[in-house]
């Protein structure tokens, strides 16, 4: 092979208390290549990632640079070695300018001058073909802008190796097309390039090779055109997983929720929810897809009780005697008052659906301690609860004092979702139950909507995935910029059907800032 | 050649959270912190004062234990302490940093003045407790309702809000005197006739076991009854509290009044069951110090009577330094601080390990 | 009236000083609640050290190092108090509010302590903080308004406005403000955030220590007063009141002073009424917090990162 090899790991080990993130990794990336590092949530491609950008400092094990062994201690070595990483998370100071943060850190130049600074980015701009304007502030940028802001960070410091965190989970398809065209130019003009993802899709269009971990260790690289998804995937899962949710045929749907016309706006006066109108059926698994901030954890809150609506209404019937009851305006307490037993698992385990610093029993009480009229808590029945759901669902825990913060994700979900469906529900609705989850986790997690679907009641799924939204849901709510652009059938519905609904407004939008930022 | 390059630069020190301690270990460090804080503080006074550090322990432990009386002032100084400890301690549960525990327990005190002043000859003594006892819990109610309100409905911060409540107390209590005690001099002569009564001969028993007996109020009452476990929550995190319903606005106020209701307990203690008067120092620093003694115990109110003891014994047993080598009376505050720097700083080696790379490199 | 804003103006300086020294701890993310206790040892180290200096060469003092000795003393003392804040806060990570308290507590006890120990009246030293330019006097009002001052009014304004420069207009400005508003992004960046966090802490101390010690030389006239920890709490009152600018804080300070003297100066009320009216200042701030908390506008927030601890690892 003719290019040389820009970055090598070898063996690298790290470990977070007794979780072992990364055992023995072995992975080399070439001058003016795309790598893709594909592998499960979990499988430690971030962490690995995060050694050679200097945010975690490995146990065991060394990385060279263009043949040479070094040591990276911090970011600011990694910057030295011209190594430069996108987080997942943007690392970005809101209230600061594109070039403010673009600056953030690099202390070589003499003096400080934002003029020369916004014209070096309008340069590195027009090279690759972005579209920025370096004056804006972040916390007025969407999502695309500023993954462009973190890119621009890394090209600024000149760095060769570009490490990409997952950077199309928040990317519509069209945007995701313009980065990669991008990645292609920057490849093009010698820079090496690691894309941390598990899209398949775009590890075949965009990539060289693939280096594929699982469970914290390399397994193989291969040469992207000399592969197929069914090899990768085999890779990447060990054995080859059909995922194959079962799903069983509505029984006896009758309406439960219906949803007409609802609308809100966010705290700056911009819309969030615009006319929303659908029906929640018993048995039945409705799926609502979109890109992550369409408004999905806003609609869910909407019928929570947590977010309050401009416009619309949200009529629940009773299973006993179809008794229609507005939910509009009325506060959780209020709804469960009226009888309606709605059961949410929030995006947010940690932060709104548990309580990390208290114990499973605890966290059992949650939704059942204000029964009864007694000034005390009664801590029996949540224990008892407690106990059945971590051997019901196969809990990892020592008992059920541990606080759950120690808990693993898995782990943490099966509490939460074990407790909403021990409230006997009749409407259910979960955002992204399998975020961060490892197979077998998410398998019990499909398992328990299909059984409470098949005990008669209404669940709605947000989803991230496609292809379990297409095998799990019966009709399936598309959502893109608030609004509803398609409600589809699970069983007949098409993946590029959904991508196309899930992205064709907000094109439009784009366009428009395009001209506008020029 | 590689190796030995890369040993240099390796960090050599390295820090990881602990996923959790032993009860054991827990112990071990705090007591290390005390005992290296008393040996630290007894090296302090000793080069401040150039004297014997073991006659400097001695006269600490004198003062604190010498005499039997010396014992029930320190009683009743934890009393005092541990009271307005109690009194934050829901607020600080629920992430409220009321710093004004100072003013509230003043302002209570001064509506306990009030009633003895006006009312003190008009009233039958049993009837005249009782009128004291609601208004100064009324008084402390009112000084942590303020801030509260505006906390729930704005967000407005608390820290400094309550902050200046003290001072806006300080200047009432300071107005009163004023115009009150008619020679000008600003003390008021103690109206021990309407204080509460001694049991047996020692007046400090009432206030003690009024403490105690709110101590075990406020654990069962934190740990056990629905209203403390909304506390909890909404401390934790308000987003789960919204998410189940906890209306936080309301357990924000409840929470205060509770708070500013036990502050004026504390000024009931402090004027009616100890000093009979009142001036601006009668808080004394309290309300300050109590925060960190309830931070320390971890908000657990049984462990708080920990916590007031080192902290009073340290206080009571610097003062009796200050007098048996005639240095002046802060260096109780210095002591003071240095134990509680010394314990806040403890708490890292609870929360985290600091690991030694080639230590542990070796011991592989 | 122009000796009541001559005074004003002088008082405020105190809380100028403590309030920007706050401001440049804050924007760094260290909510600093030892300001109080800062400042009282500020105040102590610098009138100790005059007091050492006039004991040490007696009759032949040179003016310009019995200025200089206590304002470097007062700053080393204070800056040493925000050393031991910063080791705790970031390389121990306890809670910043408990350890501020705390630090206050210890402050307050060793400036008290080495006050009694030595003397309160600083008089004599005080007449070389005081002594303004000699032709202020001829310049009749203006001359009386602008330059009366000693150096401590010069010096508070001049950092006030440096700091305020510094924190807009320089990369080093630009890297404390991440470091307050996203201490990750700032890290990832290559931005040491405890060197960040520990200097500016020591620096917003030693300036809070100035603060202290214009209070006892320049104020007092070099009369100590115990009441030091209740200036440093409005100081800190005043970073929200001025929101977080520096520069704006230098009205804001004179506003405070003239709040705060206003009760010696109002005519027509008793000593009883006296004493409410020294309530101003409190409640003043009081409205202003309620104030900005209900308007809730998106240029007076604090720094993102306010009182929360960074550790790189947490996960």
């Amino acid at each position: 092979m003719a290019k040389k090899i820009a970055l090598e790991c070898r063996s690298i080990t790290k470990t977070f208390g007794s979780v072992v993130a990364n055992n023995n990794c072995n992975l080399e990336v070439m001058q003016g290549e795309i790598l893709a590092i594909l592998g499960e949530n979990g499988s430690g491609k971030t962490t690995l990632m995060n050694m050679v950008a200097g945010i975690y400092f490995p146990d065991e094990g060394q990385i060279l640079i263009d043949g040479e062994e070094v040591v990276i201690s911090s970011p600011k070595d990694a910057f030295n070695y011209k190594i430069g990483m996108i987080h997942q998370h943007f690392k970005l100071v809101d209230v600061f300018t594109a070039s403010e943060n673009i600056v953030l850190g690099i202390d070589d130049d003499k003096r400080f001058n934002m003029k020369a600074v916004n014209k070096k980015v309008i340069e590195i701009t027009q090279r690759y073909g972005f579209i920025i304007d370096p004056e804006k502030r972040i916390c007025d940028m969407s999502v695309s802008e500023k993954q462009t802001v973190e890119i621009l960070k890394v090209l600024y410091r000149g760095a060769d190796i570009l490490i990409l965190d997952e950077p199309t989970a928040v990317l519509t398809p069209q945007e995701t097309e313009k980065l990669f065209s991008i990645l292609r130019r920057m490849r093009d003009d010698g820079k090496s390039i690691i894309i941390i993802t598990h899209k398949m899709h775009e590890v075949l269009s965009i990539s060289d090779r693939v280096a594929v971990l699982r469970k914290g260790e390399h397994v193989a690289t291969v040469n992207t055109p000399e592969t197929n998804e069914a090899e990768l995937t085999e890779l990447m899962m060990g054995k080859k997983i059909d995922l194959n949710i079962k799903r069983s045929e509505p029984k006896n749907s009758k309406d439960r929720l219906v949803v007409s016309n609802i609308s809100s706006v966010n705290e700056e006066g911009r819309p969030v929810l615009d006319n929303i109108s659908f029906t929640a059926r018993s048995g039945e698994i409705l799926g609502i897809a979109g890109i992550a901030g369409s408004g999905q954890r806003e609609l869910l809150e909407a019928i929570a009780g947590l977010h309050k609506l401009t416009d619309g209404e949200i009529i629940y019937y009773t299973p006993e005697e179809n008794k229609p009851e507005n939910l509009r305006d009325k506060t959780p307490i209020q709804i469960r008052d009226l009888g309606v037993r709605l059961s949410f698992v929030p995006e947010d385990r940690l932060g709104m659906g548990l309580v990390g610093n208290m114990d499973i029993i605890d966290n059992m009480m949650l939704r059942s301690y204000r029964k009864g009229h007694s000034f005390f808590l009664k801590r029996r029945e949540p224990k008892n609860l407690a106990d059945r759901i971590i051997k019901d669902l196969e809990v990892v825990t020592p008992n059920a004092n541990t606080p759950v913060r120690n808990l693993s994700g898995g782990n943490v979900q099966k509490v939460l979702v074990g407790r909403e469906i021990a409230a006997s529900p009749s409407v259910l609705m979960a955002a992204y139950p399998v975020r961060g989850l490892d197979v077998n986790s998410s398998y019990t997690i499909y398992n328990l909507l299909n059984n409470q679907k098949e005990n008669g009641v209404a669940v709605i799924f947000v989803g991230e995935d496609l292809d379990v939204l297409l095998e799990l849901c019966d009709r399936i709510l598309v959502i893109n910029s608030g609004k509803i652009t398609g409600i589809v059938d699970g069983r007949t519905a098409v993946k590029d059907e959904i991508g196309l609904l899930m992205t064709k407004s907000t094109s439009l939008e784009e366009d428009a800032d395009g001209k506008e930022v020029q | 050649m590689a190796t030995v390059q890369k040993k240099q630069k390796t960090p050599l020190i390295h820090i990881v959270k602990r996923p959790q301690v032993a009860w054991y270990h827990s112990i071990i460090v705090r007591a290390v912190a005390i005992v290296a804080a008393l040996a630290f503080s007894g090296i302090v006074i000793t080069l401040l004062i150039g004297e014997n550090p073991l006659e400097v322990y001695s006269s600490i432990f004198d003062g604190a234990f010498g005499t039997s009386r010396r014992i029930w002032n320190l009683l009743q100084s934890m009393a005092m302490l541990l009271c307005i400890s109690l009194a934050v301690t829901p607020a600080f549960k629920m992430r409220f940093w009321n710093i004004g525990a100072e003013g509230q327990v003043l302002i209570g005190g001064l509506a306990t003045v009030i009633v003895m002043m006006f009312l003190g000859d008009k009233l039958p003594l049993p009837l005249l407790f009782l009128v004291m006892t609601a208004a100064s819990i009324l008084a402390g109610i009112v000084w942590a309702f303020i801030p509260a309100f505006f906390k729930a409905m704005w967000n407005t911060n608390e820290t400094l809000f309550t902050l200046m409540m003290n001072y806006v107390a300080i200047q009432l209590v300071a107005y009163f005197l004023k115009v009150f005690v008619k020679d000008g001099s600003g003390a008021l002569r103690p109206m021990s006739e309407y204080g509460f009564p001694a049991i047996g001969d020692n007046q400090f028993i009432l206030n003690i076991i009024i403490v105690a007996a709110l101590t075990i109020a406020v654990y069962i009452y934190l740990k056990f009854s629905k209203q403390g476990y909304e506390i909890s929550v909404v401390g934790e995190s308000e987003n789960t509290a919204k998410y189940i319903g906890i209306n936080v606005k309301k357990v924000i106020i409840r929470t205060l009044i509770i708070s500013g209701a036990l502050c004026g307990i504390a000024g009931l203690l402090l004027v009616g069951g100890t000093n009979h008067t009142i001036n601006v120092e009668t808080a004394g620093g309290r309300g300050f110090t109590a925060i960190m003694v309830s931070w320390l115990a971890k908000f657990n109110p049984l462990y708080m009577v920990l916590t007031t003891f080192l902290i009073v014994f340290l206080e009571k047993g610097a003062s009796q330094v200050s007098t048996d080598f005639r240095v002046p009376e802060d260096i109780s505050n210095i002591i003071t601080g240095i134990i509680l720097l010394f314990i806040i700083g403890c708490e890292f080696f609870l929360q985290y390990k600091v690991v030694f790379r080639k230590t542990r490199k070796e011991n592989d | 009236m122009l000796a009541f804003l001559v005074s004003a103006i002088r008082l405020g300086m105190t809380f100028l000083l403590g309030s920007t020294g706050e401001t440049i701890a804050e924007k760094s993310g260290h909510l600093n609640l030892g300001i109080p206790g800062v400042m009282c040892v500020g105040a102590s180290c610098g009138c100790f050290a005059e007091y050492l200096y006039f004991s040490a060469v007696k009759t032949n003092i040179v003016p310009v190092l019995a200025v200089i000795i206590p304002i470097v003393a007062a700053f080393i003392g204070a800056a040493f108090m925000g050393l031991m804040f910063s080791f705790l806060t970031v390389t121990l990570r306890a809670n910043q509010n408990v350890t501020g308290l705390a630090i206050t507590t210890l402050g307050v006890g060793i400036s008290n302590y080495m006050i009694d120990e030595t003397s309160t009246i600083f008089t004599k030293g005080s007449k070389y903080f005081t002594a303004s330019l000699p032709f202020a006097d001829d310049l009749g009002w203006f001359g009386e308004l602008f330059l009366s001052y000693g150096i401590f009014v010069y010096l508070a304004i001049a950092i006030a406005l440096t700091t305020s420069f510094v924190l807009s207009k320089t990369k080093v400005g630009l890297h404390l403000r991440s470091v307050g508003e996203n201490p990750a992004t700032a890290d990832a960046a290559g931005i040491n955030v405890s060197r960040y966090r520990y200097v500016a802490t020591c620096i917003g101390c030693g300036v809070a220590g100035l603060g202290g010690l214009s209070f006892i030389m320049d104020y007092l006239n070099g009369n100590w007063e115990y009441c030091i920890d209740a200036i440093g709490w409005l100081a800190i009152a005043l970073v929200i009141f001025t929101v977080w600018k520096p520069n704006l804080a230098i009205i804001g300070s004179i506003i405070f002073g003239a709040l705060y003297i206003a009760s010696t100066y109002i005519t027509g009320f008793g000593f009883a009424e006296k004493e409410l009216f020294k309530m101003l200042p409190y409640i003043v701030t009081i409205i202003v917090l309620v104030f900005t908390s209900i308007r809730n506008k998106k240029d007076s927030q604090p720094p993102a990162a306010l009182g929360l601890n960074y550790f790189r690892e947490e996960r």
